[in-house]
């Protein structure tokens, strides 16, 4: 298996963007994307992206061509492939242009995420994610996303005594870090009492518990190590990456207050990289809830069961904490378009690694984590990055 | 005579007003926080029998009765609005009968959201101009719909006014009007749809901001005016923010939209509106001072006018009708049980 480096990034703002069609978005991150890793688009080989729904936020399949076509890739007839794994689409993505890379199939691969949520209104785009719960056992009887980690976070201060403050915390650091991300949709400090006061959501959950719906779009250009000193001198490479999957609906799992996904996916990646979590300088976790980033620092092994909402509190996962997680602004506050989430991510812990992430850089990076989730923990991709 | 402009005007508002704590309370809302953030404490209610049509024979005749002009000599009437009582079968036709301007008459409705009664003064302005028509009533007038528990709910007002258009003992001339209109759907009520949908955020920037910004820098080109030249200014009230918020951006003071800012205390009349607020200035303004106005509607449109108080005000009889600011101190307080009644929200069979 060939090693294999990341070597451009390419973000667009994420928020409401009214003014940017779907293929407008992926294409600005795409051009980005090769335009930082100085190649022409005649050496890609191959094109995988990550979307959740453009069928039915945009009206729109086949968004592989779509997306190869607009970037003008469709004159060279390359591969075009489109992942879906609901809100770990771009995680995904990720790892199957990985996988291609590594197995020595394609050289230079482009990988992009995109979603373009705000064309429908709230209430459809909650149904429309609701589509990544269990249909026949779980969205059908009328539970959505919010509903479904709200159970889980009942869950957690029942069994640990989590806190609503600490719920809180979560939301509040994630903003404060958003302030430093020119590309976030949020630029607002929030307070613990803010969130505390937010209108309610699903109880314990809150507005400010919640990710927004966001437009956006995420690309990486990936190439085997080797190859990669011809682009660049700063060089990040993939050092581990593991998938996992656990049952659909949160009643077929043992204990909902843990994401088997995420415990499996992540000591997979650890064993690859042969590193422990306590040797990760900065993560990108997937905060699509306050409680989903409680749930990921514990499951990936950065605390114990049980301890995170005790962590956030302590300031562990702050940018000048133990383990920075979520530098960018996170789901939460930098935005979750949802199939931009896991390639956007990725493309933060290479910013950290070349020490390019600006005013929110954290110093001295060298080993980086991005955690993807889909569903409510069905699916779950994790990437562990290294500065060469 | 000189140049086209107010020969009258008269407002109506509705009695009843619902306190926004009340409705809050209702969703399991706070109050407080919903207050501050739309800038609004209160709007009137249309009662069981008051719709758009009572609304507008009302503002019509309290404009008669300053006017001193026989109805017969109104040339056009037409009523903006974006709740007609009838779907087919005009509102302005019951507002020309009850106030004896039939049947030499020409009448249509307008709908533009909430600028429909905007247009209905240029039309009257442009049939003035032309000669067709001696005196044009232009009247904007709502009974706005809100969805129970829908953010909507706490602005949705109703009110309405009406301006005598002519060349004939003006009270304030119109130099001139600026139309901004794009094909921008921020927030729409399908045919046969009992209440309104809406784009959330989409209404604010692209929407309301652009068009209200454009049509009024554009008119203020044409016009080679600036804001510093204007006595007073009104903007479309959807919420006491967006208003304030609009002023500030177009470099306008706070005293210069006080006087005609009333959502705060009455909520969105949607096509009544910015037109209420022209009402209330023109109660108290005197000869000479310049008016800015400018509407908005979705779907999205601005209309802006230039206008400047004439000396005909000093004698025109402002005291044979009540006055925006006694309109909206007149009022009778309900809680929400009864609010849900006169809205036709309670379901029966």
């Amino acid at each position: 298996m060939r090693e294999v480096a990341i070597i451009g990034v390419g973000l667009t703002k994420f928020g409401e963007l009214w003014d940017k069609s779907f293929r407008q978005l992926i294409t600005e991150a795409g051009t980005k994307a090769i335009l930082d890793a100085g190649i022409k688009g005649s050496e890609i080989d191959a094109l995988y992206v990550g979307s959740m729904s453009p069928g039915r936020f945009v009206g729109q399949e086949h968004v592989g061509a779509l997306v190869a076509d607009s970037s003008g890739l469709s004159v060279m007839h390359i591969p075009a492939t489109r992942i879906e794994s609901a809100c770990a689409s771009g995680g995904m993505a990720l790892r199957h242009a990985y996988i291609a890379v590594a197995a020595g199939i394609h050289d230079i691969v482009i990988v992009g995420g995109v979603e373009k949520m705000t064309d429908v209104v709230g209430s459809e785009a909650t149904n429309i994610l609701a589509m990544a719960a269990d249909q026949e056992w779980e969205a059908f009887f009328g539970v959505t996303f919010p509903a479904l980690y709200a159970m889980i976070a009942r869950r957690h201060m029942y069994e640990y005594g989590t806190t609503r403050e600490q719920l809180a915390m979560v939301a509040v650091k994630n903003h404060e870090n958003a302030l430093l991300n020119p590309n976030a949709q949020f630029h607002r400090k929030i307070t613990v009492e803010d969130v505390i006061n937010s209108p309610p959501v699903a109880t314990p959950l809150n507005l400010l518990d919640c990710s927004p719906i966001s437009d956006g779009a995420a690309a990486l250009v990936l190439c085997p190590l080797e190859k990669a000193k011809e682009y660049t001198d700063k060089i990040v490479k993939i050092i581990g990456s593991g998938q996992a999957t656990d049952s659909l609906a949160l009643h077929g799992r043992e204990d909902i207050c843990t994401f088997m996904s995420t415990v499996k996916a992540s000591r997979e990646a650890y064993k690859q990289a042969g590193i422990q979590p306590k040797d990760v300088d900065v993560a990108e976790v997937h905060d699509c809830f306050t409680i989903a980033e409680i749930l990921a620092i514990e499951d990936l092994g950065f605390v114990k069961k049980g301890e995170g909402g005790k962590a956030v509190e302590e300031g562990l996962t702050a940018r000048d904490g133990e383990i920075p997680v979520n530098p960018s602004g996170g789901l939460k506050a930098k935005g979750h378009p949802v199939g931009a989430t896991g390639v956007a991510q990725v493309a933060e812990i290479v910013l950290q690694l070349r020490g390019e992430a600006g005013k929110r850089q954290i110093p001295d990076a060298r080993i980086g984590l991005a955690h993807n989730i889909g569903g409510s923990g069905a699916s779950c991709t994790v990437h562990i990055l290294e500065a060469v | 005579m000189g140049k086209v402009g107010i020969v009258s005007y008269g407002a109506f508002i509705p009695i009843h007003r619902i306190k926004v704590d009340d409705i809050a309370k209702t969703w399991g809302r706070d109050g407080e926080t919903i207050k501050k953030g739309l800038g609004v404490y209160e709007k009137s209610v249309p009662s069981l029998d008051e719709d758009t049509a009572t609304i507008s024979v009302e503002a019509a005749r309290y404009a008669l009765a300053r006017a001193r002009i026989n109805p017969k000599e109104i040339g056009a009437i037409y009523v903006g609005s974006e709740s007609h009582p009838y779907a087919v079968k005009p509102t302005g036709t019951i507002v020309g009968e009850a106030i004896g301007a039939t049947p030499s008459l020409m009448v249509a409705d307008y709908e533009f959201a909430c600028k429909a009664g905007t247009a209905a003064i240029q039309s009257c302005m442009a049939l003035i101009e032309t000669g067709m028509i001696k005196y044009g009533l232009a009247i904007g007038a709502d009974t706005a719909q809100a969805a129970p528990g829908d953010a909507l709910e706490y602005t949705a007002a109703a009110g309405g006014a009406a301006f005598i258009i002519g060349k004939d003992g003006v009270i304030a001339e119109i130099n001139g009007t600026y139309s901004f209109t794009t094909d921008t759907p921020d927030f729409w009520r399908r045919e046969g749809r009992k209440y309104p949908a809406h784009g959330g955020r989409f209404t604010g920037s692209p929407a309301y901001f652009r068009h209200i910004i454009n049509a009024t820098k554009c008119l203020m080109e044409k016009m080679g005016t600036k804001p510093e030249d204007y006595d007073y200014a009104v903007f479309h009230q959807p919420n006491g923010k967006f208003p304030r918020a609009v002023a500030k951006m177009l470099g306008f003071k706070e005293e210069q939209i006080k006087q005609g800012l009333l959502c705060p205390f009455i909520g969105n009349t949607y096509s009544g509106s910015s037109l209420l607020g022209l009402a209330a200035v023109l109660d108290v303004a005197k000869p000479g001072e310049r008016i800015l106005l400018t509407s908005y509607g979705s779907g999205a449109g601005s209309d802006s006018f230039d206008i400047t108080v004439t000396d005909a005000i000093e004698s025109f009889p402002r005291e044979k009708a009540p006055t925006v600011s006694q309109l909206i101190n007149r009022k009778n307080y309900i809680d929400y049980a009864i609010y849900a009644k006169y809205r036709d929200i309670l379901y029966w069979e």
